[in-house]
């Protein structure tokens, strides 16, 4: 994977929000690469800027945002620098979307044929037939039953589900380099879920598309990424591949993360969840953002902001813990048994 | 957890909800449910994508009139209250925290006054500073806090505006809660917290909940019974353990073998049961059954010893 090249390359991004009670640094100086034709998930807490960061890779930026700082390389040229019209001109052919909410994506007072139909007009110039006719092939793909007769329904007489299977189909449609999926699958039922990754998989490998996947499912994360990122308080604190990630997790936020996560053998009363509330990026504290509710935290982590420690030629993390000088801590015990069970099957 | 002699408060009998009747693109959404679900308890319902739980959740709430059958919320049918004060005591009895947190927030009202929309309506609050003190209450019940009063839904994320639903729907201090995906838009640790919080509410103001959900690790762990539902039918009625432990109808079955494990090794040796939905419309009468003690499945006449078979084997 390291030897791919990168298609994205964000650097040092910063952005604010102006809002009546401040300025809301909702991104704080996060840099990363996307290479062609890879998976990159990104987890985090909710308000953690997973959102924020991939519309202003879309060129979506809300009208009260700042961008401070920073950089979006795609395709030779700055995204941040691009006006309007060029920006038009990459949503929905080079770069996709697929947002959180199936109902902002979708026209309420169009037919769903023609929504997914209109990219292919737009963009490759299909005639109206022939763009009709590559829209009920996605539909069909991407598992609308009766599709022949339902791309005359509106976006209202869908499910939840199936409007967002409606949605993967628009974004889809015009094959594009980057796919930006933001809860993607968040409204579906696990097969269908399971189906429509196994599609997203396979146009991957056919179109060599590179996709960023937003995602709370850390078991959807496990199944679908080649990498992670793992977003704090408007930072990347920690990423690396799916499996330093999942098995060998060194900032205690995504101890947090992993641990908090029920599988079906769950019992216990209460379930296990990380204390505390995020902190207020209206005024970001010093030094490291998670230390007023990590139990690991250090004097330091309070003072100043731990740079990026190198676990691995791919995996990073920005954690005191990593420091020489720091004690030694032991993770909590399902992070434990995790590093166990990796090192027990990459032996056997 | 749940007491087995509770009193039944909602019981949905021979429910059909069907759209644009007797026109070609007729939905059958909900087709002939039957179930009940007892004072305290979580009944989780899960199933396919546009299998009708949306629906059947806004039936119950009396968003629509049934096509068929009757929902009978606590001994009263609900399609038959008498009085305006019937019908507002069911309002705000029945509360739905809502599957989409951006659609269900108005974007021009201040997060207090979405929270305090039903304190006003039901007269809850004494005065001005009743009414703050209790959205304060209620935004700290769901992990936000006070300072969030004042902004407008836009400026939140998607978790927090979930909470902002779930702030919402306590105001009116219901009895029964439809929770559609309440936290399906919110990050693992807040959905622990959330799922939590809806435990200890539940006990403490013994809360009824009828939870939908496409996570079923969240719904086996929450729900005392899971109803399963495809194609606008019940499939499969079992206590939550008992579901897991000895799926029985193939769908569910397939639908468990999908469940995503936060484990990368597992997930590239994952094998999927696929379901072939075709049986279902082979002709063949087919109705839930009682396969073993509380454990219901849609079977036909001469599919009832295979699903014992398989629950001994
Ligand atoms: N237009 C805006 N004005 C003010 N603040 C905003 C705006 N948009 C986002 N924010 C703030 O920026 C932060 C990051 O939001 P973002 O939507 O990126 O979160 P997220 O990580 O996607 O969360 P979730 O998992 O809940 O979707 C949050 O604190 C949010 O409140
Ligand atoms: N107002 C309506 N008019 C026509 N059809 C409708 C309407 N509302 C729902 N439907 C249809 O009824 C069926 C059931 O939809 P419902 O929203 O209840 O599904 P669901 O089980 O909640 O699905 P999801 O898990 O995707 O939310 C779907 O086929 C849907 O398209
Ligand atoms: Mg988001
Ligand atoms: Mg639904």
């Amino acid at each position: 994977m390291e030897n791919k090249e990168n298609i994205l390359e964000v650097r040092n991004l910063s952005i604010n929000f102006k809002t009546y009670a401040g300025t809301v640094q909702a991104i704080r100086d996060i840099s990363f690469d996307l290479k062609k034709g890879e998976t990159l998930a990104i987890v985090g807490e909710s308000g953690s800027g997973k959102s924020v960061t991939t519309r202003s890779i879309m060129g979506l930026n809300a009208t009260n945002a700042d961008v401070v700082d920073g950089s979006i390389e795609f395709d030779g040229q700055d995204i941040l620098q691009l006006d309007e019209k060029e920006l038009s001109k990459l949503r929905g052919s080079k770069i996709a979307e697929i947002f959180q909410d199936p109902m902002t994506s979708l026209d309420p007072t169009m037919k769903i044929g023609r929504q997914v139909a209109e990219p292919l007009m737009i963009h490759q110039g299909l005639s109206k037939e022939k763009a009709m006719a590559k829209a009920l092939e996605m539909l069909k793909l991407v598992g609308i039953t009766n599709a022949e007769e339902r791309i005359n329904d509106y976006p209202y007489q869908f499910s939840g589900g199936m409007r967002q299977r409606i949605v993967i189909a628009i974004a889809l449609v015009n094959y594009p380099e980057i796919l930006i999926a933001d809860e993607p699958t968040t409204a579906l039922d696990v097969t269908i879920q399971a189906k429509i990754l196994e599609l997203m998989k396979e146009l991957q490998t056919k179109i060599n598309t590179s996709i960023i996947f937003i995602t709370h499912d850390l078991g959807v994360v496990a199944g679908m990424a080649d990498r992670v990122a793992v977003m704090y308080a408007g930072k990347i604190v920690e990423y690396g591949t799916v499996d330093e990630i999942f098995y060998n997790p060194k900032h205690p936020y995504t101890w947090g993360l992993l641990g908090s996560m029920p599988t079906l053998d769950t019992n216990e009363d209460v379930l296990p969840s990380i204390p505390g509330t995020p902190p207020d990026l209206l005024d970001p504290p010093a030094g490291d953002a998670f230390a007023a509710r990590n139990k690991y935290a250090l004097k330091i982590d309070t003072i100043e902001q731990p740079p990026f420690f190198k676990v691995s030629d791919t995996h990073y993390a920005a954690t005191w813990l990593l420091d020489d000088r720091a004690p030694k801590v032991t993770p909590p015990a399902d992070i434990v048994k995790r590093q166990e069970h990796f090192n027990k099957t990459k032996q056997g | 957890m749940l007491d087995k002699d509770a009193p039944k408060i909602l019981e949905v009998k021979n429910l059909k909800q069907y759209f644009n009747v007797g026109r070609k693109d007729e939905v059958r959404a909900v087709d002939d449910i039957t179930f009940n679900v007892h004072e305290g308890e979580t009944f989780g319902l899960v199933g396919e994508s546009g299998s009708g739980k949306t629906t059947t959740g806004r039936a119950i709430s009396h968003l629509y009139e049934p096509t068929g059958g009757e929902i009978i919320f606590e001994g009263k049918d609900v399609s038959k209250l008498k009085t305006k004060k019937d019908e507002k005591e069911f309002r705000s009895d029945i509360q739905t925290i809502f599957q989409d947190p951006y659609a269900s927030l108005n974007p021009r009202m201040k997060v207090k006054d979405i929270i305090a929309e039903g304190i006003d309506i039901n007269n809850l609050a004494k005065d001005k500073a009743d009414r703050d003190a209790q959205v304060e209450e209620l935004l700290e019940t769901v992990g936000l806090n006070k300072e969030h009063a004042n902004r407008y839904p836009h400026e939140f994320s998607g978790g927090q505006r979930q909470r902002i639903g779930i702030a919402r729907a306590l105001a009116v201090k219901p009895k029964f809660i439809i929770a559609d995906e309440p936290i399906s838009a919110l990050d693992v640790s807040i959905q622990a917290q959330v799922v939590n919080l809806l435990k200890d509410l539940q006990k403490k103001r013994k809360l009824t909940y009828l939870f939908i959900a496409h996570d079923l690790s969240m719904v086996k762990y929450i729900s005392d019974r899971i109803g399963v539902m495809h194609y606008g039918r019940m499939l499969e009625i079992a206590d939550a353990d008992e579901l897991y432990a000895h799926p029985l109808h193939d769908y569910t079955r397939s639908l468990l073998s999908a469940v995503p494990v936060p484990d990368p090794e597992f997930e590239r040796q994952r094998e999927i049961v696929d379901y072939d939905a075709s049986v279902e419309s082979d002709g063949k009468q087919r109705k839930l059954v009682e396969i073993a003690p509380n454990h219901y499945v849609r079977a036909a006449d001469d599919e009832i010893q295979m699903y014992k078979d398989r629950l001994n084997s």
